[in-house]
């Protein structure tokens, strides 16, 4: 499957969530689903779930979801655990597995032809664990998926298309961040 | 009696926690540490009105604090000095780039009680203070009962100002 097909349809499902996105996904994410409440800005390369759990503890009444990269899922594994112990019903959580360092010179991911991200998410506790490798499989199971309690984890087996440009200044910069923030903040406010 | 023991050299738990809920750090995310597990960690664990997140290593600490605090909830990471250096990378990308209120406790494991960190024999002890200084962190030493109280104006002060700040204990916490 090509990444953005995925993200094309996770899209057109995600509502009003909240969506942390990572490296490559995150380049084409912004593109595909413009949106005051994309969380870009994960800092430190593999916190992307750890970050979607903070919001989903701030944010019990709105879906978060989380568009992770295998090579940074592979530095924050425990996260998983972590996930599965708090037990957030409201975080869905991708991992797009292309088994390679896309961003950082296409270097391979360690175990890239023997690991299994499901697996990890089984094993942890997620509650909905479930892996697509065809589109037409997604498109048919992805609602169900996607509106089932979480914490719930899909392995997206992707291949990317066309490299998106790199220009981290859209995802890390201080513009970036105070959108976000002033996004969230308007959200919060519209609640209270 | 070791002075690492001594009732008379140990922090008060019970008053630390008290100024912790008096902040609002209701969310507690936490690795046990050594120094503090049984005066802090346990007994907030056993509070109702504090969320304890456990969790496997402590820079995802760093992220859940951060998200929290963009979600306006106040919360503190529980962990020991180890973890802090263990963590640099999130700290420095999350709570200092980013400039979000991060407020981390931290047991000084093997810290010589009433030794200031910055003289002590342990280099686990003695360079925490440098390292968090050259990453422009704000800190606060936790050294005598007497310095508890000023936790509520430190944690305000970061959540004011938006900025990270780590709370050194440097001797056991008692119940």
């Amino acid at each position: 499957m090509l990444r953005t097909d995925c993200l094309k349809e996770i899209a057109r499902l995600r509502g009003d969530a909240l969506v942390v996105a990572v490296y490559s996904s995150a380049f084409e994410w912004i593109g595909i689903s413009p949106h005051p409440l994309n969380f870009l800005s994960v800092g430190a390369m593999g916190q992307a779930s750890s970050s979607a759990l903070g919001f989903a503890i701030g944010l019990p009444d709105r879906r978060i979801i989380v568009l992770d990269g295998d090579g940074s899922l592979l530095m924050n594994l425990g996260s998983l655990v972590t996930i599965a112990g708090v037990a957030p019903a409201n975080l869905t959580h991708f991992v797009c597995q292309n088994g390679c360092y896309e961003a950082n010179g296409e270097h391979p991911i360690p175990g890239q032809d023997k690991i299994s991200f499901s697996g990890f998410a089984r094993s942890a506790g997620y509650r909905v664990v479930t892996e697509f490798s065809d589109l037409d499989t997604l498109r048919t199971e992805l609602p169900g998926f996607m509106q089932a309690p979480g914490p719930s984890f899909a392995t997206l087996h992707v291949r990317a298309g066309q490299k998106p440009e790199l220009d981290y200044s859209l995802v890390h910069g201080p513009e970036a961040r105070r959108q976000f923030q002033a996004s969230l903040a308007a959200t919060l406010d519209s609640r209270s | 009696m070791s002075t690492e023991t001594g009732a008379a050299t140990l922090l008060d738990g019970g008053a630390i926690i008290r100024v912790m809920l008096q902040a609002a750090l209701d969310t507690i995310v936490a690795l046990p540490d050594i120094t503090t597990s049984a005066g802090l960690l346990w007994p907030l664990s056993r509070q109702p009105d504090v969320n304890l997140v456990r969790i496997c290593k402590e820079d995802e600490g760093v992220s859940i604090c951060a998200a929290l605090a963009l979600c306006r909830k106040r919360s503190a990471l529980l962990m020991q000095q180890t973890g802090l250096f263990d963590s640099l990378n999130a700290v420095r990308g999350i709570a200092v780039e980013y400039k979000l209120p991060v407020c981390m406790f931290v047991g000084l494991l093997g810290k010589e009680p009433g030794v200031p960190p910055s003289q002590n024999k342990k280099y686990s002890v003695r360079t925490v203070l440098p390292v968090l200084d050259a990453m422009e962190v704000p800190t606060l030493s936790i050294e005598e009962n007497s310095d508890i109280a000023k936790i509520l104006e430190a944690v305000d002060r970061a959540y004011a100002e938006s900025r990270p700040l780590v709370v050194l204990f440097g001797r056991r916490v008692k119940p």
